[in-house]
């Protein structure tokens, strides 16, 4: 498979914050790549160094083998989705989508048709005579994707581009994203701070924290086994157990990571692991109710997953809480 | 869709224009230095320039006998710029515009606030353009309408008559200092044209202190029980004083420089604009009249520094 | 009940900035009443008749339109001049982060914020020491040098309200800088420039102060209105001629109004 991006130890500093910081990762040619990571975290900076915004103060950085320092952005077979999607108001929506041609020097007649195909493909077929005012943040946002991929990019980014749109229609949005990846093929760089986001729609992701990359994988490896602390609660809320609770489980001093849903509140069987608590706090979920444990050690509180149906149980009553060891999961810091 | 890229790396395509463009890319100093050189040049070589090698000539004097610049450093012409003569022109310059900024922010207050908090939609616009079509409007035009108004066969005295109230022009024009034998070679007339031609610039300052203070904060002064006027004198004034003092930058400034109003409207008392320009002009006396100049800048400088401390300059 | 009596303003704050807009009108007004008057040697008023023949006097005057040409000249080239260094500057200043971006914008308003007078001496004295002769092109000099600010203040508007990624979009598709110049930056602050330039020319037009200093024997169109103040020769025609300089002044700012009304005010409060 050829690597169609490559991070070689990428710094990229502003005087003393380091926004990007010895970044190493590798992206495959046609995946569907997530960076997570809260606000500040590095991931966007990485988006503009690929996309040509920014240079790396630091290591190096390969596009389909070729080095990409000192390539300007319009030398780039690369292109992005703002996050406010910069259609350029003083042009139509079919100006805005041939720009790329435009400026390559495609013939007119060429463009148009080209255009016109990109703009079906997002589902906007007639939309080309009208203006970006005049579209709503779904449509913009398709027109930012139509403009982006009909100069068939060899990697697309994507910056937050559902961040501004309501629920409905980003569960829709990433549907009809991921479906267009597989079919175009092209290698997608999916910038966001949305972990169900990043976990439904990529095929790998990296969660960034502090400039630096704390965890690469899967979206089941870095739900599941989250590696550091960060992860952990960054990604669906898993409970941290510090290494004097999983020293009175009997098992090794190290923090350890346990998802709520993994946690029963029922006795034991089977050589299951179980710590016993009072209920602090419950709330429902819809599906689930989500109940706080407090277990006495350590001033440790589980949260628990547990099927609505089941009910809650009252504030402040007694209950045992079961799990199997193998659910637990070491982390490599605090 | 026939673009396919084969490669990540677009070959140039644009000849000159491209390869241009890519050695400003990599070289975004000298683009800055492309951009920002030829403004740099003329404003901070030629203007600049030419406002130090003035301010230079104020320490050089001029020889009585031969009436040359005896290019000597000295500081003979400041000692003459302090005569009690000139500080009279000073001071009296400096008296009008205070109170041609003190009297500019009276009149525009009430017209800014009204713009400000009660013009809506078509009415605001109209407001702006009133505002704006007198501030743009030809500076000597609007010196000579003020000639009309005030000659004695003109419209005031007129009104005046009409009003049978000439006994009280009279009375006022007979008053020392700011009397005279008519109202366009009095004081007054001098201090009416400073205020019609610099007020205007001080609405739109004001006016934009005004629509930064929120309606919920006027609600919520009268909500905790202040009448209107207390409502204005701790909340509205303090919040509009930046923009009342930003505004007066203008109004102080261009009154402390003005040579042609006094000239023609007014006594024949000289301010240190028409000081300057006698000065340079047929008196010849560069280095005198340059050490003048340095009065409003020395002036300016301290207002401004002291505006600034106020934040006026965010409601500039 | 408290939003709708807070929506009505008091009825002394409107007889007062009623009263003020009136204070700034009327006189402009009466010049057109002037400009129709039988009357020769006064400022009578009411005028004792009105006729229209001062306007085909007016137009048979050769030293009328002599200023009248020479004004429209310099004003050109002057805002020709603005509109290059105006763009440039402001370009620099809200494109580019570079130490001493606050400087630039001083430098920029000084020749305005500084009385006109110290403007005009420095340049003259400039001149004298250069050994420049006065002519046309010193007049130009030094309207150009206060009416970049009217360019660069609209410029810099226009440019803070074009989001920063527009001009990333257009390089991330393809353009190289030339072309974001003309596809994309040129379109977005056309309007504005064209406001910036209007207002300079008004600007330009109208300005005695400087050009006393920098004008040789040439009289701009203010120029001779000065002579006319200071010596009134033909007071009918001096009448005209104001009424004409207030409608060439007032129609370049209603155009810059209407081309940069959708967004931010023109930079007119900064003259």
């Amino acid at each position: 498979m050829t690597t169609a991006v490559l991070f070689d130890n990428v710094s990229r500093h502003f005087g003393a914050i380091r926004a990007v910081d010895r970044v190493n990762l590798a992206i495959a040619e046609g995946e569907f790549f997530a960076m997570l990571g809260p606000s500040g975290s590095g991931k966007t900076t990485c988006l503009r160094l690929l996309a040509g915004f920014e240079q790396p103060t630091g290591g190096h950085i390969e596009i389909f083998g070729e080095t990409a320092e000192g390539v300007p952005p319009y030398r780039r077979s690369v292109n992005t989705v703002f996050q406010d999607y910069a259609l350029f108001p003083h042009l139509s929506i079919l100006e805005n989508v041939a720009y790329g041609l435009m400026v390559k020097g495609i013939g007119r007649e060429e463009r148009r048709k080209a255009a016109e195909d990109a703009l079906a493909m997002v589902k906007l077929p007639g939309y080309g005579g009208r203006r970006p005012g005049q579209l709503s943040g779904g449509q913009r946002q398709r027109v930012a994707l139509a403009r982006a991929l009909v100069n068939k990019p060899k990697v697309l980014l994507l910056d937050e581009p559902l961040g501004a749109l309501d629920l409905k229609l980003r569960e829709q949005m990433q549907e009809e994203l991921k479906s267009l990846q597989k079919s175009l093929g092209i290698t997608f760089v999916f910038v966001t701070h949305d972990q169900g986001e990043a976990l439904s729609m990529a095929d790998r992701l990296a969660v960034f924290n502090d400039g630096r990359i704390q965890q690469l994988g899967t979206p089941e490896e870095v739900y599941n086994r989250p590696r550091t602390r960060f992860v952990a609660d960054f990604v669906g809320s898993s409970n941290v157990l510090s290494a004097k609770l999983c020293q009175a489980l009997g098992l090794n001093a190290a923090f350890a990571s346990l998802r709520p849903e993994a946690v029963a509140i029922a006795p034991p069987m089977n050589g299951a692991l179980s710590l016993s608590g009072t209920v602090a706090s419950h709330s429902f979920l819809g599906a689930t109710n989500r109940i706080v444990v407090d277990v006495g050690v350590d001033g440790a509180r589980i949260a628990v997953a547990s099927p609505a149906a089941r009910g809650a149980p009252a504030i402040g009553s007694p209950v045992t809480l079961s799990f199997a060891a193998h659910d637990l999961h070491p982390m490599e810091d605090a | 869709m026939t673009i396919v890229a084969d490669s990540f790396v677009v070959p140039e395509r644009r000849g000159t224009a491209g390869r241009v463009s890519d050695f400003f890319w990599r070289h975004p100093h000298v683009l800055l230095a492309v951009l920002l050189g030829p403004p740099l040049i003329w404003l901070g070589i030629v203007y600049l320039g030419s406002l130090f090698a003035l301010l230079l000539q104020s320490f050089f004097s001029i020889d009585e006998f031969s009436g040359l610049i005896n290019y000597e450093f000295t500081l003979a012409t400041y000692r003459q710029l302090l005569t009690e003569a000139n500080l009279d022109i000073i001071l009296r310059t400096v008296l009008m515009a205070a109170l041609v900024t003190l009297a500019s922010a009276v009149i525009a207050f009430p017209i800014a606030y009204y713009a400000a908090r009660y013009a809506r939609g078509k009415w605001k616009a109209v407001f702006y353009l009133a505002v704006m079509l007198p501030l743009w409007s030809s500076y000597l035009v609007k010196v000579y309408a003020w000639k009309l108004v005030l000659a004695k066969e003109g419209i005031l005295t007129w009104f005046f008559a009409k009003l049978n109230l000439l006994w009280l022009l009279d009375a006022w024009l007979s008053l020392p200092i700011v009397g005279g034998n008519s109202l366009s070679i009095s004081y007054t007339g001098t201090f009416i044209v400073f205020v019609y031609v610099w007020m205007p610039f001080m609405i739109l300052p004001i006016q934009a202190a005004l629509e930064r203070v929120p309606a919920t904060l006027i609600e919520a002064s009268s909500d905790l029980g202040g009448t209107p006027a207390q409502t204005f004198r701790h909340v509205i004034f303090p919040l509009a004083l930046p923009g009342i003092v930003a505004g007066s930058i203008f109004t102080f400034s261009l009154t402390l420089g003005d040579y042609i109003i006094p000239q023609i409207i007014g006594s024949s008392r000289l301010f240190i604009g028409q000081a300057v320009y006698a000065q340079q002009g047929t008196a010849g006396n560069i280095p005198l009249a340059a050490a003048f100049t340095v009065v409003p800048i020395v002036i300016m400088g301290a207002y401004l520094w002291m505006a600034k401390r106020m934040g006026a300059f965010d409601a500039l | 009940m408290r939003s709708e009596k807070s929506n009505r303003a008091p009825f002394g704050l409107k007889i007062a900035a009623a009263a003020g807009l009136a204070f700034m009108h009327l006189p402009i007004l009466l010049i057109f009443l002037y400009a129709f008057t039988t009357e020769e040697k006064s400022y009578q008023f009411p005028p004792p008749g009105l006729t229209t023949q001062w306007f085909a006097v007016a137009w048979s005057r050769p030293d009328v339109w002599a200023a009248l040409t020479l004004s429209v000249k310099v004003a050109s080239i002057a805002t020709a001049f603005a509109l290059v260094l105006g763009t440039l500057c402001a370009a620099a200043v809200s494109q580019t982060r570079f130490f001493g971006r606050e400087t630039i914008s001083l430098l920029v308003i000084l020749p305005i914020a500084l009385p006109g007078i110290i403007t005009g001496i420095a340049l003259r004295s400039a001149f004298s020491i250069a050994e420049i002769p006065f002519s046309f092109w010193t007049i130009v000099l030094g309207h150009a040098t206060f009416c970049i600010v009217v360019v660069y203040n609209n410029a810099v508007a226009r440019f803070r309200r074009i989001s920063g990624s527009l001009i990333e979009a257009s390089m991330d598709l393809g353009a190289d800088g030339f072309q974001t110049f003309r596809y994309v930056i040129l379109p977005n602050i056309g309007t504005a420039l064209l406001a910036g330039g209007m207002l300079a020319f008004a600007l330009s037009f109208d300005e005695v102060i400087v050009t006393t200093f920098t004008a040789g024997q040439q009289s701009t169109l203010p120029i001779w209105m000065l002579e006319e103040l200071i010596r009134p020769r033909q007071r009918p025609v001096t009448n005209v001629v104001a009424m004409v300089v207030v409608i060439v002044t007032f129609l370049p700012i209603l155009g810059a109004y209407y081309l940069t009304r959708d967004g931010d005010q023109i930079a007119g409060a900064s003259k």
